[in-house]
């Protein structure tokens, strides 16, 4: 059993590899990367949440001295109407093409619409002021109900519903329709006793990673391309600037620096190809850079959503029927997580009856891009507030009713298929019997709310090289970008194969023409499959070490094993050899040792979490301050403790954010007004108590040491369990996210 | 092209001499002029902190302070904090707390909690989260960076 | 036999039945003879002899490839299910 086992390596807490780098301040971010001759790129974005582009003109710009080149859509080769696979599932090229620079049309402010290249950044911005565009000003839409009604402006002449392989005949807002059914919900509503329906709204909420987007690009005569950017997968920039630029991926090179944050944001390409043509129109090294406002208003916020939940329950709290109505603000271009969102809603539970619909509806605001567990965070909020209010109503404890009704191994999921081994109950025991949910709360205008949440986790494709050194350590090359601590946790599996300690793994993260296919790091995937990789690299060694004791000693390999950092000789002589004494003698057994893994596995284990949070509720100004949070989650198995914490702590806070403060507020024009630091207030740590964080370890049979992906479903809960602990507070049903003071003075009836 | 200013300043405790434009910031200067590029552009705007330095012993962010007004003064910056062989008690106790994630604030964070620990040795932990405020870290929840500031100031 | 399961909104196609046992040792084997006894199922999940961009398929409980060529058990479940969009699943290369 997986549970049991005891490990030298994994569990312990290891100084991250790269720590001391990036707490000197040496550690390269894409940023930071200067070469000689280099020029600076800046893009022109319009004002207009919709406008047709009637003319561009850049020749004022081109005038002024400094400026190198001018490009806009023309200098992009012509996309047609192709569906291209990439990063982001199936994507229309033409849209990929339109979101880097809009040829036609721009359907939200700050929409790409050309770039210059200059000696410097000053002068680079100068020259956008003097690119002039004329417009067609169009009426924008900007919220999902109106985009879905029958008389709304469209957005895309072209766009046309599509339901499972089916397309409508008549042009929509409404890219797609889904739907998952399980057993008879009339007959489940029937055997109900209680039935709670409530309306949700969602507002658009950004990563707000801290580092603004970047990338450098440059042509080299032969027409070799390498790019040095941030990006949450170097493999996935390739391919989508291959698609853009139409242009061969073995002449692409993508250099993955140090990457500030992403939280799913760094996925999408945005100037990446900008630089590329221009760089190609110099034949100099182009960096490109946005700055906050640009990265508000021109990259991937999540999206807002309207949501419907009716549940049915028996009176003793058995969940009888459930049914979900999600529509998701997909943003300019088709491709919301409503997804996710539908399959994710009623995970936590085993209903037998179920119906979800889910429509993807385009907008006037910024195509919406990943962000933790994508889609399920807006989804929970409405269906784990309608479960506490079944709680409530029939005078269950909260976390009793999550019991009762909790999924499990061999139970069917709502979208159909059946979970393997999961640990919701597990979670939901281990929050119920932590000290916070036991403690006295009573005071006035204090309450206390709990909320569950799931996310799926992916495994898909890493690679991994590992190269033995004589000193008996080893160089582990990977693809991953290091987002939040995984070389640690990658070249501590490693390790914990060989028998050697964490120290004694060099983690590289390598280009993409030095390692084999590596997807991206998000899906709570890199711990989990680069992992997976690298342990399999590393039984590769072992093999190839097995045989090398067995040729020193002459022996058969069958009669050499490895325990322990020891190989010996059994089964006749005598002979033992440290793992380290091994590796100073490689050349004369045979020469050097690489070992490789590769991956593409099928078993990541979804993830679970179950939160409690308290709170205190100003009165007078609307207020809520979160008294303390306990977060508790299933992470199959924690190979580097601190970091799987620091996982929880981030996801849970980025979720009390979303909860209580973030959001885009847009003028009628379509112009977000908050597009800063300043006035998009993310939490700081003045607003926040510690974060407990609370590990709970039900392997995942996927892996070989149980891991589960963790960075996701820690903002799945948050929204819910605060707007159940302000609904213990002062008695009223939050619905409409954030629960902003005003907001909560209008709940009140103050304002 | 504005006619640019020749400018002395002491950085991390060595003089050093420079040219720069009369709009260009103390961050743009550190960063494109002088090549450290430790402090980091979040907002460019003052609201995020990653740039935060010492100028004459005030936690300052570099972004909303011009190149040219560091004339005669003194900066410090993250660069200039370990010694050659012995890290400052402050990055020891990040790392050893797992205080950082992707890492693009954390020299921004150590430079603000320096300061921090400069005129009070001993905060409290509300001490340290009032200061901190001015710096945003989007990966942690903030918990084991207030937990490694504590920390520091308990090895001093 | 391997079951399959119909998605809700393909069950037009099946009478209202919501999972049907079709023989075949592949993926693209199950979907030819779900065409001879529901005709019209291939165009909504195949184009151009691969699986449909937007359609997922899931075989066992675990998420595949979406390969037509992907082999399947004699016991098998297969589920065909709305791809998950919005950028956490790469899909074929």
């Amino acid at each position: 059993m997986l549970e049991n086992k005891e490990y030298k390596v994994i569990g312990t807490r290891p100084i991250r590899h790269d720590g001391v780098d990036k707490v000197t301040g040496r550690a390269l971010y894409g940023a930071d990367f200067q070469a000689a001759g280099l020029l600076h790129g800046r893009v022109l974005r319009s004002p207009h949440a919709h406008a047709r582009i009637i003319s561009i003109d850049t020749s004022r710009a081109e005038a002024l001295p400094g400026v190198k080149s001018v490009v806009t859509a023309k200098d992009l080769p012509d996309a047609g109407d192709k569906v291209a696979d990439l990063g982001e599932g199936a994507v229309n090229l033409k849209h990929l093409c339109d979101n880097i620079l809009a040829s036609d049309k721009v359907l939200y402010k700050g929409h790409a619409v050309a770039a210059v290249a200059a000696t410097n950044p000053h002068i680079a911005e100068e020259a956008c002021t003097r690119i002039d565009v004329e417009y067609e000003v169009l009426p924008p839409v900007l919220e999902v109900r109106q985009a879905m009604a029958p008389d709304a402006p469209l957005l895309h002449e072209h766009l046309k519903t599509a339901s499972m392989g089916e397309t409508a005949d008549e042009p929509s807002n409404v890219a797609s329709h889904l739907q998952h059914k399980l057993g008879d919900p009339e007959k489940g509503f029937a055997e109900a006793d209680i039935i709670i329906e409530r309306e949700f709204v969602t507002g658009t909420v950004h990563q707000g990673y801290i580092e603004p987007h970047n990338a450098t690009a440059h042509y080299n005569a032969d027409g070799q391309l390498t790019i040095w950017c941030s990006t949450q997968g170097a493999f996935t920039v390739r391919e989508q600037v291959a698609e853009i630029l139409q242009y061969p991926i073995s002449k692409i090179k993508v250099v993955p620096m140090e990457i500030g944050g992403g939280f799913g944001g760094k996925i999408s390409v945005y100037i990446k190809p900008v630089a590329a043509l221009l760089a190609k129109k110099t034949g100099k090294p182009v960096k490109v850079l946005m700055n906050r406002a640009d990265v508000f208003e021109g990259t991937g916020p999540t999206p807002a959503s309207y949501i419907r939940v009716k549940m049915g329950a028996t009176k003793e709290g058995k969940i009888t029927a459930a049914e979900a109505y999600l529509a998701f603000e997909a943003g300019a271009y088709p491709g919301s997580p409503v997804g996710p969102g539908a399959m994710c809603i009623f995970a936590p539970y085993s209903i037998e009856n179920v119906i979800i619909d889910g429509y993807d509806v385009v907008v006037n605001k910024p195509k919406t891009a990943p962000y933790r567990a994508p889609g399920a965070p807006n989804a929970a909020f409405g269906s784990e507030t309608v479960v506490d209010e079944i709680a409530e109503k029939l005078g269950i404890d909260p976390l009793e009713i999550r019991l009762l009704n909790a999924a499990k191994e061999g139970d069917r999921r709502a979208d159909g298929p059946v979970h393997p081994r999961i640990g919701c109950i597990e979670t939901v025991e281990a929050a119920k019997a932590h000290p916070h949910y036991t403690a006295p709360n009573g005071k006035k205008h204090h309450g206390r709310g709990v909320a569950s949440g799931y996310w799926f986790n992916i495994g898909l494709e890493s690679s991994v090289t590992i190269n033995v050194n004589s000193d008996g350590t080893i160089n582990l090359v990977e693809g991953s970008t290091d987002i939040g601590g995984t070389r640690a946790s990658i070249a501590m599996q490693a390790a914990e194969v060989l028998g050697i300690s964490a120290e004694s793994v060099n983690p590289s993260v390598v280009d993409t023409n030095s390692v084999g296919y590596t997807a991206v790091t998000g899906g709570s995937r890199t711990t989990y499959a680069t992992g997976y990789a690298a342990y399999e690299a590393a039984q590769d060694v072992k093999r190839q070490m097995i045989a090398r004791a067995a040729k020193l000693w002459e022996v058969d390999e069958a009669n050499v094993q490895f325990a322990d950092g020891e190989f010996s000789s059994i089964n006749g002589k005598e002979e033992q050899i440290s793992f380290r004494d091994l590796c100073a003698r490689l050349g004369e057994t045979g020469g050097p040792i690489v070992g490789s893994g590769t991956v593409n596995p099928g078993g990541a284990g979804g993830a679970y979490a179950t939160h409690v949070v308290d709170v205190a509720v100003d009165e007078e100004t609307g207020k809520v301050d979160i008294l303390r949070y306990t977060a508790v989650q299933d992470a199959g198995k924690a190979i580097h403790p601190s970091y799987v914490e620091g996982q929880i702590q981030g996801g849970a806070v980025q979720g009390i954010g979303w909860a209580l403060n973030e959001e885009y507020i847009y003028n009628a024009e379509g112009e977000m007004t908050n597009a800063s630091f300043l006035d998009y207030r993310m939490p700081t740590c003045l607003d926040l108590p510690m974060i407990d964080a609370v590990i709970v370890e039900v392997p995942n049979p996927g892996h070989p040491y149980g891991v589960r992906g963790v960075g996701e479903v820690p903002i799945v809960p948050p929204m819910a369990a605060i707007a159940n602990a302000i609904y213990d507070a002062i008695g009223v049903r939050m619905t409409e996210l954030p629960m902003s003071p005003d907001r909560l003075l209008k709940a009140m009836g103050k304002i | 092209m504005a006619r640019r200013s020749h400018v002395q300043t002491t950085l991390n405790g060595e003089t050093v001499e420079f040219l720069c434009e009369p709009r260009q910031s103390l961050l743009e200067v550190l960063r494109d002029e002088l090549h450290l590029t430790g402090a980091k552009e979040g907002c460019n705007n003052g609201n995020c902190g990653a740039c935060s330095v010492i100028l004459d012993g005030r936690l300052v962010n570099s972004c909303l302070v011009l190149g040219v007004e560091t004339e005669g003064k003194s900066v410090e910056t993250i660069e200039g904090l370990a010694g050659p062989d012995k890290l400052h008690p402050i990055q020891d106790a990040f790392l050893e707390n797992a205080a950082l994630q992707c890492g693009i604030c954390t020299p921004g964070f150590i430079m603000s909690a320096k300061a921090l620990l400069d005129q009070n040795p001993n905060p409290t932990e509300h001490e340290v989260r009032y200061w901190l405020a001015g710096n945003l870290c989007r990966c942690t929840g903030y918990d084991k960076i207030v937990r490694a500031v504590l920390d520091a100031a308990a090895a001093k | 036999m391997p079951i399959v399961a119909i998605p809700s909104l393909l069950r037009n196609l099946t009478n209202g039945e919501d999972s049907v046992t079709v023989p075949g040792t592949t993926i693209r084997e199950v979907i030819n003879n779900l065409e001879t006894h529901y005709p019209g199922m291939k165009a909504r999940l195949c184009e151009d002899d691969r699986i449909k961009p937007g359609i997922a398929v899931y075989v066992n409980g675990l998420l595949t490839r979406g390969s037509i060529l992907e082999s399947v058990d004699a016991d098998a479940e297969i589920h065909f299910l709305p791809a998950i969009g919005g950028g956490i699943s790469e899909t074929v290369h």
